[in-house]
């Protein structure tokens, strides 16, 4: 395993996942001990196969899981050095931790705008500051503003990806939890949504925890990775030295030094950390 | 001619009655996606705790608040009891545990305030409106009338509430998607909470209005059956949808009755409302007002 998690040790703790283990419906055991750090102000990546716990690991730092009959049963989840492994999700927006869903889950019968006002539900401000954090939303995502009065429903899957991170914004976090945003949509879509959560991590320091499939983009927007193999961490590393690690490459990136190779010689990563376990 | 718009308005107005009780469900199913089939249960209930408290020599002018705080606990408990534990269930389980609701809202009612038929007396008569039949020849209900009024002024209040307000908007989303809803904040519990809370408060409205008129017995939780063919007509997610779908069928049962009933024995009343919701479903299942049902290709 590398550690060569000089930044991420040095700068402050801002989110940091310590040791956790998720159990379902009291009995399937998904998460087996996952432990990561988002410092400050920095994107971080978390990769890793269908299934591997990533989802999983993002509902259990935004307390989704209770919803579907999920647990935190051991370690700590701490936000600006304070638990909040107890807090219900509404809490947890209040502080600016905001997760976006995997698969958008945009609210298909109210319009665009009436998507994004909702996500400033925990807010309680005036309508003045309302439509200031519209505009706010609209000035990154310009094409919602042409597709405001549309139901989200109708809208393409693009749009409802950017809803779905629009409507995060309205609560002003200052860390969102973005789950496979790359989902379902075309190349050129991906790369434009991946562009603004840089752009919102440059100018605004909102910092990101990325659950991706997508390693490739994930890991050229991303500061740090970490990744994730049946509920555990088995490497982690700066996103550049992830991105050129043979194993990563072989495993993650399909490419490999010796150029093509049949599937049949390769000896399957996962199958050599199973012995570990 | 006269005639027929005295039947005419009389339909209407009496729809404007079924239209009571269905916005109960519209609001339900609105916030949660999920048909209440206790809400004839409630209205049976809010009617029978009226009744009962009447009898402890209880002024209407106490006894309606002491009820509508009896009917907002029960909602509140609902929501704690029956719905926090099924949080992102699929939504036949949510309707199977307001079917079990259904039942124990009306045992409870019973247990509490026995079976036997009362009268409730809320001051309005049933008659017809002197000025009108004097000028016009027409026998329109004051009672009638007063309850369009009432129903008006809910349809209006829960409209607006629901287009403009924070937690209207809230609860539309909580209708679409609770695991989102969660997600951006806002409190499931809180909402579902008044949700149930302001259900309690229509199924007061509805059962003191409908006991008024049929007196207080079981056969108040029927009541909720007619108002399935206006939900179906009006679209369930709809308020204004409630009231019109709720004219509609008062309107063609009354005219139906009086037209067509000769001709077949009579009796049409009772079938006709569910066999235009058959043939609307078989047309526009969403209602006139539904929500469009969205498909992804």
């Amino acid at each position: 395993m590398q550690s060569t998690a000089t930044t991420a040790t040095t700068t402050a703790k801002y989110l940091s996942v310590n040791n956790i283990e998720v159990i379902y419906d009291h009995v399937i055991l998904v998460l087996k001990g996952v432990s990561l750090e988002v410092p400050e102000g920095r994107i971080v990546a978390l990769l890793g196969a269908n299934g591997a716990g990533k989802s999983t690991t993002l509902k259990a730092i935004s307390n989704l899981l209770a919803a579907e009959r999920g647990d935190v049963t051991k370690g700590t989840i701490e936000f600006k050095g304070a638990r909040v492994d107890k807090l219900t999700t509404n809490d947890l927006v209040r502080m600016g931790v905001c997760q976006v869903m995997e698969g958008r889950h945009c609210f298909a019968h109210l319009t665009v705008e009436e998507n994004l006002l909702t996500g400033a539900f925990t807010r309680r401000e005036s309508r003045a500051a309302t439509a200031q954090a519209l505009e706010r939303v609209y000035h990154y995502f310009p094409r919602l503003k042409t597709r405001r009065s549309s139901l989200a429903g109708y809208t393409s899957g693009g749009e409802q990806q950017m809803t779905a991170v629009g409507r995060a914004l309205m609560a002003r976090p200052t860390m969102i939890l973005l789950d496979e945003p790359s989902m379902g949509l075309a190349p050129q879509i991906v790369e434009e949504i991946f562009e603004i959560v840089r752009d919102l991590n440059g100018k605004e320091r909102v910092s990101f925890l990325l659950a991706e499939q997508n390693t490739t983009i994930a890991l050229r927007y991303a500061d740090y990775g970490y990744i994730l193999e049946n509920g555990r961490v088995v490497m982690d590393g700066e996103a550049k030295a992830l991105g050129a690690n043979e194993d990563v490459k072989e495993f993650y990136l399909g490419l490999s030094s010796a150029g093509r190779r049949s599937f049949r010689d390769v000896k399957h990563y996962r199958r050599r950390k199973r012995w570990l376990s | 001619m006269s005639f027929f718009l005295e039947v005419l308005i009389g339909g209407l107005l009496s729809g404007v009655m079924y239209s009571l009780v269905a916005l109960g469900f519209v609001l339900i199913y609105k916030a949660s996606g999920v048909l209440n089939f206790a809400q004839g249960g409630m209205v049976f209930f809010a009617a029978l705790t009226y009744v009962g408290l009447l009898e402890f020599d209880l002024s209407p002018w106490l006894a309606i608040p002491i009820t509508l705080v009896v009917m907002v606990i029960l909602g509140l408990l609902t929501e704690r009891i029956v719905l926090r534990p099924l949080v992102n269930q699929p939504q036949i389980t949510l309707f199977m545990a307001t079917i079990g609701l259904a039942f124990f809202v009306e045992g409870l009612a019973q247990m509490m305030w026995g079976a036997n038929v009362r009268a409730l007396d809320l001051g309005l008569q049933d008659e017809p409106i002197a000025w009108v039949s004097d000028h016009l020849n027409m026998m329109i209900s004051k009672f009638d009338l007063t309850a369009a009024g009432v129903a008006a002024l809910l349809v209006t209040g829960l409209a607006l509430f629901f287009s403009r307000t924070r937690i209207g908007r809230a609860l539309r989303a909580v209708a679409d998607d609770h695991q989102a809803a969660l997600a951006v904040g806002i409190p499931l519990q809180q909402i579902w909470g008044i949700v149930w809370g302001v259900a309690g408060f229509l199924a007061l409205v509805a059962g003191l209005l409908w006991g008024a008129r049929n007196g207080v017995q079981f056969a108040l939780t029927f009541v909720a059956l007619k108002a399935l063919p206006v939900l179906i007509l009006g679209g369930f997610e709809s308020v204004p949808g409630a009231i019109v779908g709720g004219l509609i069928i008062g309107a063609t049962e009354k005219l139906a009755e009086v037209y067509f009933g000769p001709l077949v024995g009579g009796g049409i009343e009772g079938w006709f409302p569910y066999m235009l919701a058959l043939v609307f479903l078989l047309v526009r299942p969403e209602g006139i007002f539904g929500e469009k049902i969205i498909r992804r290709i």
